[in-house]
């Protein structure tokens, strides 16, 4: 199993993670600064252009990008054995590095809950890819938005815990 | 009163505002 934590291991795996969370932050931000913007200049008779085929094809790279770069990112972090110090946030370790990289951590894992458990599911009753009654539609798409949105205000401490502390 | 997340630029001075706090947490805690 030693080569598990091979420092070439080590590196591909962290490389793993970076692509993985450009694919998820990259369609994230894609969401937030240029789809959800611009909707509503699109005439209606386009938007299921937007909405039964772009839509549905960058959730669909979203969400596995998601799953993808938290899976990669742990095992980083047992690789490099601070995983427990790190989701402790350095308070069992008193490592500030441990805490710094912990609240990335702790901000990406309710990312990824996010993409999972709220956008995605509302986002598959806004977009009419689950039936539910036609009123509901508003609801589920206001909500996908704000939870979209909590995660592009969560990217900016999130990915600056990411760079801030190099551990090797 | 409006959700702050409702607008783009407000959720990017959250974001900011944020990663200030916990830059300042991370310093000054041990």
């Amino acid at each position: 199993m030693g080569f598990l934590t091979d420092p070439y291991a080590v590196f591909l795996v962290r490389w793993f993670h970076v692509l993985s969370g450009i694919m998820w932050i990259g369609l994230l931000w894609y969401f937030n600064f240029v789809q959800i913007p611009n909707m509503a200049k699109i005439p209606d008779e386009q938007k299921p252009a937007i909405g039964k085929v772009i839509a549905p094809a960058a959730l669909f790279w979203f969400r596995w990008a998601a799953a993808f770069t938290i899976l990669w990112g742990l095992i980083q972090a047992w690789q490099l054995g601070y995983i427990g110090d790190a989701l402790a946030l350095g308070l069992t370790s008193k490592n500030a590095a441990h805490m710094s990289i912990g609240f990335g951590m702790w901000f990406g894992l309710i990312m990824a809950f996010n993409v999972w458990f709220v956008i995605w599911p509302n986002q598959q009753k806004a977009l009419g890819l689950v039936e539910v009654p036609a009123e509901a539609k508003p609801a589920a798409a206001r909500t996908a938005m704000l939870f979209s949105r909590t995660n592009t205000m969560l990217s900016v401490p999130m990915s600056y815990s990411m760079v801030a502390v190099h551990i090797t | 009163m409006k959700n702050p997340l409702e607008s783009l630029q407000n959720t990017i001075l959250l974001g900011i505002a944020i990663t200030i706090v916990m830059a300042l947490v991370v310093k000054y805690t041990f």
